[in-house]
């Protein structure tokens, strides 16, 4: 239910702030959005899309820190796994 | 999928999982909120990645299952109506009544649709002016600001024939509800990071003070339930409790503020009653009298009396992460996805659907 999917802006079709609205391309699929609730994304951001809606958007600074930090998890076992050899 | 596929890595899932293993001294029992977590955890087998001393149950976190039967009887009457368009998320037309669903009431004749946003079904009142269409506006604080716009647009232009049958709750009072039951035997909490995407964390900080329980914002795919199970276990081995975010690509701690915003100008605060759980105070949204209007309780208010459900279904058991579905003697026998008994096994994300479409094979070998 709470399923939601991030897409990249590729159009920004209407302007008004209510009814702000874009097209965003999930993988192959594009999609009509509204974007209201992100009132600073343009072309080319990643947002979150829920009902029709973007609720965020995807900061991706952040994507890559938290791929980063399971990189890290994973040197640290590898570590471990040397000290216990 | 660029943002999916790198968080689903099964070699980066194996060292996460070990991870776990090996800062894990002692059991705790963890909670994951929301439906589609508990839908990722059975599908990919992130359970049983996990060392044995972590037990993972699986929280109330699924509008559908949680929307109590007076409300679904209402829904019934109102698409029922000659004059009536009902339209709604394809999740809840198979969700029992007292005896039926809308999915009868639309082989009866009625005129039930499915549709993927709130605005798809605005769009069909602007497009039919002669029918009453209702939209049935079901879901937790991720799906408010989508039925907020819905209405406030409806409002704006002026639109009579559109209206909205509201079952929106709200997550945070429902962790107190979990955290106050004498049978709670929770040590740790993943939030739901869409839900927080949109409402925010502060509301949780208190929470977690309080019953000194660790709460991590999580996210969907299995390296973000890894990794917020890894840092939930961290916390609890250091013995603090705070709330932490592992989705920090989406989640912000003050949540979406354009859309808080609208979500407090369309909607107020209810107590509200949840299926299997009960009356949960301050735990719902309904329309405020502003929007009353567009209140489709107010416009057809007939149906929707029953408070009784008699059934065997122990879906208020599951919701509470009490009991495990396949510990209910009707689970795959009596109660199916094509025969539910409860709402649990309707909704793809009832925990008891999950166990039911990804786990039954083994279940029926003698293991779960």
């Amino acid at each position: 239910m709470c399923l939601a999917v991030p897409g990249e802006i590729i159009e920004i079709t209407d302007r008004d702030p209510l009814t702000r609205s874009g097209r965003v391309r999930f993988g192959g699929i594009i999609k009509e959005v509204n974007l209201a609730y992100v009132p600073e994304a343009k072309v080319g951001d990643w947002v979150i899309v829920h009902v029709g809606f973007a609720i965020s958007m995807l900061n991706e600074a952040e994507a890559e820190r938290t791929l980063e930090y399971l990189a890290q998890i994973e040197a640290f076992n590898e570590l471990e796994d040397d000290t216990l050899v | 999928m660029k943002y999916i596929d790198e968080y689903r890595d099964p070699v980066a899932a194996e060292c996460c999982a070990a991870a776990i293993a090996r800062i894990t001294r002692r059991p705790w029992t963890i909670m994951e909120i929301c439906g589609g977590q508990t839908h990722a955890i059975v599908k990919f087998g992130i359970d049983r990645l996990l060392p044995d001393r972590i037990t993972l149950v699986h929280g109330p976190g699924c509008p559908v299952c949680v929307t109590p039967v007076e409300k679904i009887e209402r829904a019934l009457a109102i698409a029922s109506r000659p004059e009536v368009t009902f339209c709604s998320f394809g999740d809840m037309l198979r969700v029992p009544g007292v005896n039926t669903d809308l999915q009868s009431v639309r082989a009866r004749g009625g005129d039930v649709r499915v549709v993927y946003s709130p605005l798809d079904a605005l769009r069909l009142a602007e497009e039919n002016p002669e029918r009453e269409v209702v939209f049935f506006a079901v879901g937790f604080e991720t799906t408010a600001p989508a039925n907020a716009m819905a209405v406030h647009q409806a409002k704006g232009r002026g639109l009579a024939n559109f209206t909205l049958l509201v079952s929106q709750v709200l997550v945070p009072p429902a962790i107190a509800a979990l955290l106050n039951d004498p049978e709670c035997r929770l040590d740790g909490f993943l939030a739901a990071g869409h839900v927080c995407t949109v409402a925010g964390y502060d509301e949780y900080e208190p929470l977690a003070e309080r019953h000194h329980v660790p709460m991590v914002v999580t996210g969907f795919e299995p390296l973000d339930i890894l990794q917020g199970i890894y840092m939930c276990v961290r916390q609890l081995e250091e013995g603090r409790a705070v709330v932490e975010n592992q989705y920090r690509r989406s989640v912000r701690r003050e949540g979406n503020q354009p859309a808080r915003r609208l979500i407090h100008e369309v909607f107020e605060v209810v107590d509200r009653r949840w299926r299997g759980v009960g009356v949960i105070p301050a735990s719902g949204l309904a329309l405020r009298p502003a929007y009353r209007d567009f209140d489709a309780e107010v416009r057809f208010p007939d149906g929707g009396d029953v408070t009784e459900e008699a059934s065997e279904c122990i879906s208020g058991r599951i919701l509470r992460g009490v009991t495990k579905p396949h510990d209910c003697p009707a689970f795959g026998t009596r109660c199916t996805p094509e025969h539910p008994l409860g709402a649990t096994m309707v909704s793809s994300e009832g925990a008891c659907a999950a166990y039911y479409r990804y786990r039954r094979p083994l279940a029926a070998q003698g293991g779960v």
